[in-house]
């Protein structure tokens, strides 16, 4: 049983255990290769007010040694959110999710979900990233490899 | 478990000494140059002082310097290692600046020079590692000074992945979350298995050599030697930094590339570019096509008549003489018109837009034929080496007696590379006096070089009696080369050569 499987096994039985915190919540865990799970942003933020949206965690057999590749994604009534940060292909720019710079194994499922929900609570802007349009239509490669430049730390 | 001490003594013998040190400091630079250029009056305008290293070398020469920071600074080897890689070795500067202000440095590099012990491996009472969520009294674990303490699998699966995978070395730091906390050497040796330790070790001596200006590695296949010289990146536009290392490759140390000597290595790189993008189609447009009279547009006549429109300006000419179609009156499809008046006018025209194209492949043309010598270089020994054999056997010499021949071919061959690259030096310097000096030497050298060739190729029964000549020749050709190397690096020294580029 790889390093990935064990841990994953672990963190689904906690979740299963003590549950999630509010406004997240598991969609589907069937395997240990992806996983689906919702979240909600609470409080007055019109941007996101009474929405879901759907994150999905790609889990290499590296994990938690690297990062898992997250992205949005769409489906029933589930928009990508708007989000200086967030590319309308689901792409999220988050330095946590970079195996060079935020990641530690020390992260997992849950708090990575806290910390998206957290960037989508402090966020006043209804915009996507610079350069959007080109990097969706051109953009090839998976999410964890690409060099972004983490240099707004202010949402 | 190894002390910190013992990890990096491997028996080797601490070389790196005054005279390299010298290298550290940008200021002294300049002084140890000149020293040196009066100390041995032997040395040519075109050679550079250098030093090889072995691997050992390498490896005791940084720890040399680790001992030096760790008794200045009072810290242990490990913690030393750490600053001065991340300070990139540059000593004064880390001394100063950690007399200064060590907390903030401390925290930088990620190190606790107080914590000293409780880090390592032990067991804990009912520990829980928050990575892979297993739990057990019997578990090893595994912390830095900070304190984040996960299990020893982990951090070998972390290790591991960085060293093997990422090729990750000096960088390394704690798992925990936002914690800068840095690995020294011998904690990651308590951690990994040897392996991985040996790779993690060549990986740190690889950063060492790529973060000192003055060292390289050599780039031959499979060679293991470090060149330290004292030449600069920015001094690269009066000097070519020509080192030969102790596995026989003779490359520049500026660029890394093979001996280029006399062109400095911003001309090679511009160069080496232009070939690549140009020759080939600047060999093909002047095989095949011309230029239209009017607009000099490029044109190809890829079959019909000699009756041409072009397509850009409508303008119609003759394929064959370049002038104007209407002036062939009823003699069509037939020119006899060379001499006319308004053709040597197109001509003319023509042959100036060609100038710069047949300038550019006339050096090109003999550049390459020069670097198809040297690819035959290989070649040429094999047979010299046969030749010697076979001579000894013919003429009674002794290997001793032949050697001569070896000699000449090593001379040649240094040569022709010579040679080559004089022809990108002449493509890219400005015509003026001095170029008349530059081109006699090239000239000779060129002359010598092919009198030597031919000599080479005489046949076995006549090379005994050639014996003298060549020898002569072969000493006539070296210093021909050296005449040549010696003009155009004093040039270079004292910013004579004007050329028609600017050097970056």
């Amino acid at each position: 049983m790889s390093f990935a499987v064990r841990r994953l096994q672990k963190e689904l039985s906690k979740i299963h255990k003590d549950g999630l915190p509010q406004g997240i919540s598991l969609v589907k865990a069937d395997d240990f290769d992806e996983w689906l799970l919702d979240i909600r942003v609470f409080g007055e933020n019109p941007l996101y007010k009474g929405q879901r949206f759907r994150l999905k965690f790609k889990f290499g057999n590296n994990y938690p040694i690297e990062p898992p590749e997250v992205t949005f994604t769409t489906g029933l009534e589930r928009q990508i959110p708007m989000h200086p940060h967030i590319y309308s292909n689901g792409i999220i720019c988050l330095d946590l999710l970079s195996p060079s710079q935020g990641w530690s194994p020390v992260q997992n499922v849950e708090s990575v979900c806290v910390s998206i929900q957290s960037m989508l609570a402090s966020n006043r802007k209804n915009e996507r990233p610079e350069g959007n349009d080109e990097f969706v239509a051109r953009n090839t490669k998976s999410p964890k490899h690409i060099n972004f430049v983490y240099d707004d730390p202010t949402v | 478990m190894m002390s910190d001490e013992e990890y990096f003594s491997d028996g080797s013998d601490g070389t790196f000494q005054d005279d390299s040190m010298r290298f550290d400091d940008v200021e002294e630079e300049d002084q140890y140059l000149e020293d040196t250029r009066f100390d041995k009056p032997v040395k040519k305008a075109y050679e550079v002082d250098f030093k090889v290293h072995s691997d050992q070398q390498i490896r005791s020469g940084q720890q040399a310097q680790f001992e030096e920071i760790s008794n200045i600074l009072g810290l242990d080897i490990g913690q030393a290692a750490l600053l001065l890689r991340h300070f990139k070795w540059q000593k004064e500067k880390l001394i100063e600046q950690y007399m200064d202000n060590p907390d903030s440095i401390n925290k930088a590099v990620g190190i606790r020079p107080e914590a000293h012990e409780d880090t390592k491996i032990t067991k804990v009472k009912d520990f829980v590692c928050d990575i892979c969520c297993d739990d057990g009294d019997s578990m090893e674990t595994f912390a830095l000074p900070c304190g984040h303490r996960y299990c020893v699998e982990c951090y070998r699966h972390y290790l591991t992945q960085k060293i093997k995978e990422e090729g990750e070395s000096a960088r390394i730091q704690c798992m925990g979350d936002k914690c800068t906390m840095a690995f020294d050497a011998s904690d990651v040796q308590a951690v990994v298995d040897d392996d991985t330790f040996t790779r993690y070790k060549t990986l740190l001596d690889r950063t060492y050599v790529d973060d000192r200006e003055s060292l390289r590695w050599c780039p031959a296949p499979n060679c293991i030697y470090a060149i330290e010289c004292g030449v600069r990146q920015k001094q690269l536009n009066q000097v070519v930094p020509t080192v030969l290392c102790d596995c026989g490759y003779q490359f520049c140390f500026g660029c890394g590339l093979a001996d280029h000597l006399p062109c400095p290595c911003s001309l090679v790189k511009k160069w080496l570019k232009k070939c690549e993008d140009d020759s080939e189609t600047a060999n093909w447009i002047s095989a095949h096509t011309k230029e239209c009279p009017i607009c000099v547009s490029t044109i190809e006549k890829n079959g019909g008549c000699n009756h041409m429109t072009c397509r850009k300006c409508r303008h119609e000419f003759c394929w064959v003489c370049m002038g104007p179609w209407s002036e062939h009156g009823t003699s069509w499809y037939n020119c006899n018109r060379f001499e006319e008046k308004s053709g040597i006018d197109a001509r003319d025209t023509q042959a100036k837009s060609r100038a710069s194209l047949e300038r550019y492949l006339h050096y090109y043309n003999r550049y390459a034929n020069h670097e198809q010598s040297a690819k035959l270089d290989k070649e040429l020994y094999t047979k010299t080496e046969k030749k010697m054999t076979q001579l000894q056997s013919t003429s009674g010499m002794s290997w001793i007696e032949v050697q001569y021949l070896d000699n000449a071919s090593k001379v040649l061959q240094q040569c022709r590379q010579t040679l080559k690259w004089t022809y990108a030096f002449a493509f890219y310097l400005e015509k003026n006096n001095l170029t008349h000096i530059f081109e006699d030497n090239q000239k000779d050298l060129e002359m010598a070089v092919e009198q030597l060739s031919e000599l080479f190729e005489k046949p076995v029964d006549q090379l005994a009696n050639l014996k003298v000549e060549m020898m002569d020749k072969t000493a006539y050709v070296s210093s021909r080369r050296i005449m040549l190397l010696e003009d155009t690096a004093k040039g270079l020294a004292e910013d004579r050569w004007k050329f028609n580029v600017e050097l970056v």
